[in-house]
């Protein structure tokens, strides 16, 4: 039981973090119906900052509570200024195009980005361990009987499992609450209807991105803490964010989390449970969960079913 | 008329393209191949190789050369990954024109690498691949180190020794290396002790930490973890922080690279060499690589250095830049005075070395046992 209890915190680790790059396809998907691909490489140059600020801070020897807050926030204000530029570049000019070339667009933007950290003078392909800010340690420990290993949860996997939590209840009220997120929810309904009610389009899809952008900056430090950076980081953990957003149903906020935790919970689970040899096999199971669950629920676990208009 | 013309340019043009490549050995210089992974999540083992191969080339023209002629060695990065692997390998033999191929130290894209080379008739030396089907059926390609069924053989020895009964064994799912040293742990150590788990992971987790947990549930004595040196750290990383799993780990000469600190310590890995080998050959030759590079060399240094080494001595035996003639003169190879020890190659292309058992104490490797090859 204590196994299966441990096994849960391992997955909901890790699937916090897919919910928040979730949260930026799934935001992006429902304002412009764009599946924005370059936005795993979005989290590795959130990662990437994390690293380089966290190199800058630790030589000032200044406490924990001023460090963390500027890595977090540094990255996500750098990353959402990446998605200002990538979208106001490579996406704006594009908008009246046909769907499918702001989306081989979209792929084209994470090659760039991917081959351009490659490059020893920006950052390199060879991978670097983030440096040492705080001991990553088992902050919760509850002993199981019998003198088995106690379930532990780790201090940087409470962080993200909160952080997660905290920034989806925060995009939920600003999607919700805010006038912003009213104009937000106007554009994802129509966008020349919402033009015509005097908001701003280009500035509302800017936001889109530079909010899901931010968010995946958040996803990135924590990575970039938990394992290490580099460049292709974001190509997995892209892949396996945008399946959670399906899985959760695209164009849904708590949709995305809901599948971003799902999708943790079910590749641990499979690696745990699946005998040995086979536990390499559990990406290829869990995406196979998704596709049982979208032949049930085509739209996803939390996706409003859509009626075409003809 | 006209088209005619243009015809009589385009022929003129492949002629000309034609000419341009060279034969063999027909230049002023001998033109050795290297490919390795110069950077990636394996950089360290092709930093480490290439450094052993300009070492030992630059001696070589030092001393004269080879034939009279200088070597120039042409290296490419496969960025560590297996399909970039066989595209350089290709670029090396079809635009460069290199005699003989020198490289990598990941199975995997040695298995590669040595299918384009046995195509094209090119001699290949591995300077530490070691799972034994990179040379197996291969008439050209062939390895300046031990195998993997001798590597895995040493671990599950070591492991007896130490008292480990019952061992937990997790291993890359994809990697034809940690696949083959696995799998001849595993024969070895099971006829006396336990093998409590088997998990495997794939060369692009990070994540590691449901696998260990089922690892850690089995109460093992140790792990057998024969992985890449990045992987190692991630997993250890996790193993310790994270789950406070104190067991320890050892593995073999992929760990060569990995990070020395509190989370290693107590681990144990072989290995195709250790700075602390006294024999004289072995000092020597770290002595020349501290005066070039300013540090102590890791496995790949030697091993490449040693290929490189023992590729020249063929090509001067061979006498000539043919080949098919560099090629037996590689398989004659007999009491060749390597850095790492002497190599003959047998009919298997491989040679036989001593390992070394190297443990990690106090942020150090430290030469903990040698074991000579039967």
């Amino acid at each position: 039981m204590h196994i299966f209890l441990q096994q849960l915190i391992n997955g909901l680790s890790i699937g916090a973090v897919y919910a928040l790059i979730a949260l930026g396809y799934t935001m992006v998907y429902g304002v412009l119906k764009l599946i924005n691909f370059a936005h795993g490489d979005v989290y590795m140059v959130g990662a990437v900052l994390g690293y380089e600020l966290a190199r800058c801070m630790i030589g000032l020897a200044a406490p924990l509570y001023i460090t963390l807050p500027i890595i977090f926030l540094g990255a996500m204000a750098g990353c959402a200024v990446l998605g200002f530029v990538i979208e106001f570049c490579c996406y704006r000019p594009l908008r009246h195009r046909p769907r499918l070339v702001a989306l081989i667009t979209a792929i084209g933007v994470s090659l760039l980005l991917e081959n351009l950290f490659q490059n020893p003078h920006l950052f390199g392909a060879a991978p670097r361990n983030m440096p040492r800010l705080f001991d990553i340690k088992p902050i919760i420990s509850i002993p199981a009987a019998g003198g088995a290993a106690p379930v532990t949860m780790s201090n940087l996997d409470l962080i993200s499992l909160c952080l997660c939590f905290v920034l989806m209840i925060a995009l939920s009220w600003f999607v919700l609450r805010t006038k912003m997120g009213l104009a937000l929810r106007a554009v994802s309904f129509r966008v020349d209807t919402a033009a015509l009610m005097g908001i701003n389009i280009n500035w509302v899809i800017s936001v889109t991105f530079m909010l899901g952008s931010a968010l995946a900056a958040v996803a990135g430090v924590v990575d970039a803490m938990r394992y290490h950076v580099e460049p292709m980081m974001g190509l997995v953990q892209g892949i396996k964010a945008f399946v959670a957003a399906v899985l959760g149903g695209i164009g849904s906020i708590p949709g995305a989390v809901l599948g971003g935790l799902l999708m943790g919970l079910v590749e641990t689970l499979l690696k745990g449970y699946l005998p040995g040899g086979y536990s390499g096999y559990s990406d290829a199971a869990a995406f196979f969960v998704l596709i049982l669950v979208l032949l049930v629920r085509p739209t996803g676990l939390l996706g409003k079913p859509v009626a075409e208009k003809v | 008329m006209r088209v005619m013309r243009y015809w009589l340019l385009l022929v003129a043009a492949m002629f000309t393209i034609a000419g341009c490549k060279k034969q063999p050995g027909s230049s002023s210089e001998i033109l050795i191949g290297e490919f390795d992974s110069l950077s990636g999540s394996t950089a360290v083992f092709g930093q480490g190789t290439h450094n052993g191969i300009v070492l030992a080339v630059e001696q070589i023209n030092a001393a004269g050369g080879v034939l009279g002629k200088p070597v120039r060695v042409i290296a490419e990065d496969d960025r560590g990954n297996q399909d970039e692997a066989v595209s350089v390998v290709k670029k090396l033999i079809d635009r460069d024109n290199v005699l003989a191929v020198l490289g990598e130290v990941a199975s995997t894209r040695s298995l590669a690498g040595g299918g384009v080379c046995e195509q094209a008739h090119v001699p290949m030396i591995s300077p530490s691949s070691t799972n034994p089907d990179v040379t197996k059926n291969r008439n050209y390609v062939f390895r300046v180190c031990f195998t993997d069924d001798f590597q895995g053989s040493v671990g599950a020895q070591f492991a007896i020794r130490k008292g480990w009964k019952r061992v937990a064994i997790f291993s890359c799912a994809n990697s034809d290396y940690s696949k083959k040293l696995s799998y001849f742990f595993k024969e070895s150590f099971a006829k006396s002790g336990q093998i409590v788990a088997e998990e495997t992971y794939r060369d692009s987790d990070k994540d590691f930490m449901a696998q260990l947990t089922h690892i850690q549930s089995q109460n093992p004595d140790a792990v057998y973890l024969p992985g890449y040196y990045s992987e190692v750290d991630l997993i250890l990383r996790q193993a310790r922080n994270n789950l406070g799993f104190k067991a320890p780990f050892f593995g073999g000469d992929g760990w060569d690279g990995a990070t020395l600190d509190a989370n290693s310590e107590g681990c144990f890995f072989t290995n195709h060499y250790s700075p602390e080998d006294p024999r004289p050959s072995v000092q020597a030759f770290i002595a020349a690589y501290k005066a070039k590079y300013g540090q102590i060399p890791d496995a790949f240094g030697i091993t490449g250095y040693d290929a490189a080494r023992v590729l020249c001595d063929a090509i001067r035996r061979a006498g000539s830049t043919d080949r098919d003639a560099i090629r037996d003169a590689i398989a004659s190879t007999k009491d060749f005075p390597g850095a790492g020890g002497s190599i003959t190659i047998d009919a298997n292309h491989n040679a036989k070395k001593p390992i070394a058992i190297l443990e990690i104490r106090g942020g150090k490797t430290h030469l903990a046992d040698m074991i000579q090859p039967e």
